[in-house]
C-alpha cells in the first residue's frame, strides 16, 4: 500500500498503524520549502500539522529574509521578524538550484518528499529542468505547489504581481476605505497570505489523493484569484442584479435596500464595531442594547417603540438607519470600548472593540487559550513571543517548533543524515558554492 | 466525469454562514458528499441575505448562499423533536467528518458533541468553529465575522491616518479562517487512515485572523511598535498606492519597490527627468516626499484609461493593476482564462455563477455543482445515504420532522 510505502521512505519519525495519538497529524512527512514571502505560509500551515518542512534557500539566503518589519531600525537578514514568524519550525538548507549539482541534489530531495512548495515565476522550474514532469520522474507520488500572482499560464501569466496590485485585480480594493478618496488595502500585506492558505488546502486535497492513488499532481495556485471570495458577495450582487457595491468607510453596503449602515462607532477613547440586524439574526442583540440604554436613561420612545422582530433589512430605509444610528451613537460615546465589549458579553450583544494591536497582545482571551508563545533565539541572546499554530486539537495540544532556520543551517543534517553524503562531500559541495 | 478526490467521503455539515460552509465546500466541489442539515425555521442565515436572482427575499436565491455551497445536498430536520434528533444522530453515525458552527454546549444538548459521538464513532472527525474558540472566558460571546473584524486587529489597520477605522468589506476573517480549517480536517483524514483514530478540531476565526496579521504583533512584543492603518503606504516601496484614471471612480494601483521599476514607471509616463529629480532618486527620498510624487503620479494617470495604461506599465515590468469592480471582476480576461467563474443550472435562480478554488489541479480538477434549495434532498438523504424504508420516511414527513 501506498502509505505505508510512505513511512517508510519518508519522514524523520516514522509513524506505525496504531501509534499513540500524541503524534502530530502529518509528521511522517515531508515537504521542500522554496518559496519566497508570496509563499511561507503554505508551508508554515504543513509545518504546524507536523509534516517536516525544510527551506530551500539559494547559498547566501533567501532576499525574502529582508521583508518587514525587522527586530532593530534598520533592515538585516537575520532580523526579519516576517521571516521568522512564518518561517518558524521550518529546518533550512542552502541549494544553488541553477548549478547541475544543485540540480542533481534536489532530485535526490525529492525522491524523499511529499510536497514542494515554489513561487517562482512561470516558466523558471521547467527552464531548471525541475517543472513537474522531471520532479514526477523521480517521484510519481510528489505533489508541486506552485503559487504566483496570477496562476501559470493565461494573458497575465507574466504580469507583475505586488500586494496592491492582487487586492485591486481581485476587486476586494474597490470595496473598502472612504467614499471620495482613493480605495484603500489593509495595511499590511495579506494576498500573499490568502493565496498560501488556498496553496496549502489545494496542497492537502492533492496530497490525499496521493494517498489513495500514488500519484501526485501539480496544484498550480493564483493568489489574484484568492482575493476573489474575500469580497464575499460583491460579484454575485453585479451577476444577479447589476448592481456595482461601493465603499462605505465607517459603513457597510450591500444591503438589499440599498441603504447604508453604520459599522464602527467612535465611543470614549476608541471604536467598537456593531451592526443593526433586522429579524431573527439580530432581534435579540437589538432589544438587549435598547434595554441597556433604558437603564441609562438613553432610550427614548422612538427606539423602544421598534419591533425588532419585524423589522425587514430589505426595506429598512436610510431615513430609518439614521434615525436608530442617532442614538445608539450617543449611547456608545457615553462608554470605553472595554466597558462596552465586557458588559455586551454578559448581556449576549454582539458588539466587539476595534482592538489595536496592543488590545490583541493583552487579550485575555488569547491568553487563556495559551495562544501565545515565547522561543529562544540562542544567537540573538533572547526569546521572541509567537502564536501557536492555528489548528488545535481537543486531547492533543500542538508543540511550537524551534526559530526559524539560519542560512543553511540545517545542510549537516538533511545532507548527510537524509541523503547520506559524507562529510568529505558536504565540504566539497561547501567550496563549490553548490551549497 | 473523472473520479473525484473525495468521492467516497462523508461529511454531516451542522454549519452556517460562511466558515463552515466555505470549509465543507472545498470537499464538495471535489467530489465529496455533504449533507447540509438545516431547518424551515432557522435557514441558513445567508440564504435570507442578498443579492437575490430577483427583486425580494427568497431563500432559494441567494447568490451569497449559492457561492458558498455548491454541490452540497440539503436535509431539513427539526431538531427540537426527539425524531429529528434521531435523524440528526444517524447523520453523524453515517458521516466521517462533522462540521459544526454552533456556540460551545449546543451539540452537548443533543448528545452529538465529540465526547457522545466518540464512544460510538472512536475514529470520527469532528471541527468546531467559533469565533473565539471552544474555550476561554470569552468563548460564549456571541456575533458574527462582520464585528469579529475588528476584534481580530483588521478594523484598526484599514483606512487613512487622519480618519476613523474603516471596516474592511465583508466579513474579512470569514475567509480566512477556512483556509486553515479545510487543511486541517485533510490532515486529520491521513492521520485517521494512518492510526484509525479521529480528532476534535478547535477552529478560533479569531486567532485565524491574527495569524494574517502575526508579525505585527511579533513586532509590537519585540519593539513595542504599534502599527496603525495607513491608506495605502508601504515601508519598502514608492510610489505605492491607488491613482486616478478616466472615467468616475476608475483607479490604477501602482507599486514600485525597485529602483529599475521607479525608473521604467518614468519612462511609461514620459517623465524621464522624474527618475533624475534628487527629490525621488532613491527609495528613502521618494518616502520623504511621497506626497509629491503621489501628485505626480496622479496628474499623470488622471489622462489614462485604467485599463491601458496597466497593460503600458506590466509591459515595462511594473507591477500595476486596475482596482476592479465587481463588473471588472466578472469579466477578467485571466479568471475567465483560468475557468474561475462556472456557470451552472439551478433549479430556482436559472443560469449564474459560482466560483471556482483559487487553485487548479492538474489531474483532479474540481468540478462544481449547483447549491442546494432548502430541504431539497430530504428523500435522498433518508433513503439513500441512511437507509430509512419509505415508511420511515413517510412517517417523518407526516410528523413534520422534516420541516
Amino acid at each position: 500500500m501506498w502509505g505505508e510505502q510512505i513511512l517508510l521512505d519518508a519522514g524523520g519519525s516514522p509513524a506505525i498503524m496504531g501509534s499513540t495519538v500524541n503524534e502530530n497529524m502529518l509528521s511522517p512527512y515531508r515537504a521542500l520549502d522554496l518559496t519566497d514571502s508570496s509563499g511561507f505560509l503554505c508551508g508554515k500551515i504543513l509545518s504546524d500539522l507536523g509534516a517536516e518542512v525544510i527551506k530551500v534557500e539559494p547559498s547566501g539566503g533567501d532576499p525574502s529574509r529582508l521583508t518587514p518589519p525587522f527586530l532593530g531600525e534598520h533592515p538585516d537578514p537575520d532580523r526579519s521578524l516576517y521571516w521568522f514568524t512564518y518561517n518558524l519550525g521550518k529546518k533550512g538548507i542552502t541549494l544553488d538550484l541553477e548549478s547541475p549539482e544543485g540540480r542533481r541534489l534536489f532530485l535526490s530531495l525529492v525522491e524523499k518528499s511529499d510536497w514542494v512548495i515554489e513561487s517562482s515565476p512561470p516558466g523558471y522550474m521547467e527552464r531548471l529542468g525541475l517543472g513537474y514532469q522531471e520532479l514526477s520522474r523521480v517521484n510519481p507520488g510528489i505533489v508541486l505547489t506552485s503559487i504566483t500572482p496570477f496562476g501559470q499560464d493565461g494573458p497575465y501569466q507574466d504580469y507583475k504581481g505586488s500586494d496592491l496590485v492582487a487586492i485591486a485585480l481581485g476587486g476586494y480594493m474597490f470595496l473598502c476605505g472612504e467614499p471620495g478618496r482613493p480605495p484603500v488595502r489593509v495595511s499590511f500585506p495579506q494576498a500573499c497570505l490568502h493565496g498560501s492558505g488556498e496553496a496549502a488546502v489545494g496542497s492537502m486535497i492533492a496530497f490525499y489523493d496521493r494517498q489513495n492513488t500514488g500519484e501526485g499532481q501539480w496544484v498550480d495556485v493564483s493568489i489574484h484569484a484568492s482575493m476573489v471570495p474575500v469580497s464575499m458577495n460583491a460579484p454575485p450582487w453585479w451577476q444577479l442584479r447589476n448592481v456595482i457595491v461601493r465603499r462605505q468607510g465607517t459603513c457597510r453596503a450591500g444591503l438589499s435596500s440599498g441603504a447604508v449602515q453604520r459599522q464602527t462607532w467612535p465611543c470614549k477613547d476608541g471604536f467598537v464595531t456593531f451592526i443593526v440586524i433586522a429579524g431573527t439574526a439580530g432581534a435579540n442583540t437589538n432589544r438587549g442594547l435598547v434595554a441597556w440604554m433604558d437603564e441609562e436613561a438613553l432610550a427614548d420612545d422612538f427606539i423602544k417603540g421598534i419591533d425588532w422582530d419585524s423589522l425587514d433589512m430589505s426595506t429598512l430605509t436610510q431615513e430609518m438607519h439614521h434615525a436608530i444610528e442617532q442614538r445608539i451613537g450617543r449611547f456608545f460615546k457615553s462608554h470605553t470600548p472595554w466597558e462596552l465589549y465586557e458588559e455586551a458579553m454578559s448581556r449576549r450583544i454582539m458588539l466587539y472593540p476595534v482592538a489595536t494591536i496592543p488590545d490583541i497582545a493583552s487579550s485575555p482571551q488569547l491568553e487563556s487559550r495559551g495562544f501565545w508563545a515565547e522561543v529562544p533565539h540562542p544567537e540573538l541572546g533572547r526569546s521572541i513571543t509567537y502564536p501557536t499554530p492555528i489548528i488545535r486539537d481537543s486531547q492533543v495540544p500542538f508543540p511550537m517548533g524551534r526559530r526559524a532556520p539560519l542560512v543553511g543551517e540545517d545542510n549537516d543534517e538533511i545532507y548527510g543524515g537524509l541523503l547520506g553524503l559524507s562529510s568529505a562531500e558536504i565540504d566539497s559541495l561547501r567550496r563549490t558554492g553548490v551549497i | 466525469m473523472t473520479r473525484q478526490v473525495f468521492e467516497s467521503l462523508k461529511v454531516a455539515d451542522f454549519t452556517w454562514a460562511v466558515v463552515g460552509p466555505m470549509m465543507s465546500r472545498y470537499l464538495s466541489n471535489h467530489g465529496a458528499t455533504v449533507v447540509k442539515l438545516e431547518t424551515a425555521t432557522r435557514p441558513d442565515v445567508v440564504r435570507t441575505t442578498p443579492p437575490f436572482k430577483g427583486a425580494h427575499t427568497h431563500r432559494d436565491q441567494s447568490g451569497y448562499f449559492s457561492m458558498f455551497n455548491s454541490g452540497k445536498r440539503s436535509l431539513t430536520v427539526n431538531l427540537s423533536q426527539p425524531k429529528g434528533r434521531e435523524v440528526a444522530h444517524r447523520l453523524v453515525m453515517w458521516s466521517d467528518v462533522v462540521l459544526v458552527s454552533f456556540a460551545p454546549g449546543v451539540m452537548a444538548r443533543w448528545g452529538l458533541d465529540y465526547e457522545s459521538v466518540c464512544r460510538d464513532r472512536p475514529d470520527i472527525i469532528m471541527i468546531s468553529t467559533t469565533n473565539l474558540g471552544m474555550t476561554g472566558p470569552h468563548a460564549s460571546s456571541a456575533g458574527f465575522g462582520t464585528q469579529l473584524v475588528a476584534l481580530a486587529g483588521f478594523s484598526h489597520l484599514t483606512g487613512w491616518p487622519d480618519g476613523e477605522p474603516n471596516q474592511p468589506y465583508g466579513a474579512y476573517t470569514d475567509v480566512v479562517a477556512p483556509r486553515f480549517g479545510a487543511a486541517s480536517i485533510i490532515a486529520a483524514l491521513d492521520h485517521r487512515r494512518r492510526t484509525g483514530k479521529g480528532r476534535h478540531i478547535d477552529l478560533s476565526q479569531l486567532e485565524a485572523g491574527v495569524h494574517f496579521l502575526a508579525p505585527l504583533l511579533v513586532d509590537y512584543f519585540t519593539t513595542g511598535r504599534e502599527a496603525i492603518r495607513s491608506g495605502n503606504l508601504d515601508p519598502v516601496a514608492a510610489p505605492h498606492g491607488a491613482f486616478p484614471c478616466r472615467g468616475e471612480d476608475r483607479w490604477l494601483a501602482i507599486a514600485c519597490s525597485t529602483q529599475e521599476e521607479w525608473h521604467s514607471l518614468c519612462q511609461v509616463m514620459g517623465l524621464q527627468k522624474m527618475a533624475e529629480d534628487p527629490r525621488f532618486t532613491t527609495l528613502e527620498a521618494r518616502k520623504l516626499n511621497e506626497g509629491e510624487l503621489g501628485d505626480m503620479v496622479a496628474r499623470w494617470s488622471q489622462t489614462q484609461e485604467a485599463d491601458v495604461a496597466m497593460g503600458l506599465l506590466q509591459q515595462a515590468g511594473v507591477p500595476a493593476g486596475v482596482v476592479q469592480d465587481s463588473r471588472d471582476v466578472s469579466n477578467d480576461p485571466q479568471l475567465t482564462h483560468r475557468g474561475y467563474w462556472v456557470e451552472l443550472e439551478h433549479p430556482e435562480m436559472g443560469r449564474h455563477r459560482y466560483p471556482a478554488p483559487a487553485f487548479t489541479l492538474s489531474r483532479t480538477p474540481a468540478q462544481l455543482h449547483p447549491s442546494p434549495c432548502l430541504g431539497e434532498h430530504n428523500e435522498f438523504v433518508c433513503r439513500e445515504l441512511l437507509g430509512l424504508s419509505e415508511e420511515e420516511y413517510i412517517q417523518l414527513l407526516v410528523e413534520g420532522v422534516l420541516e
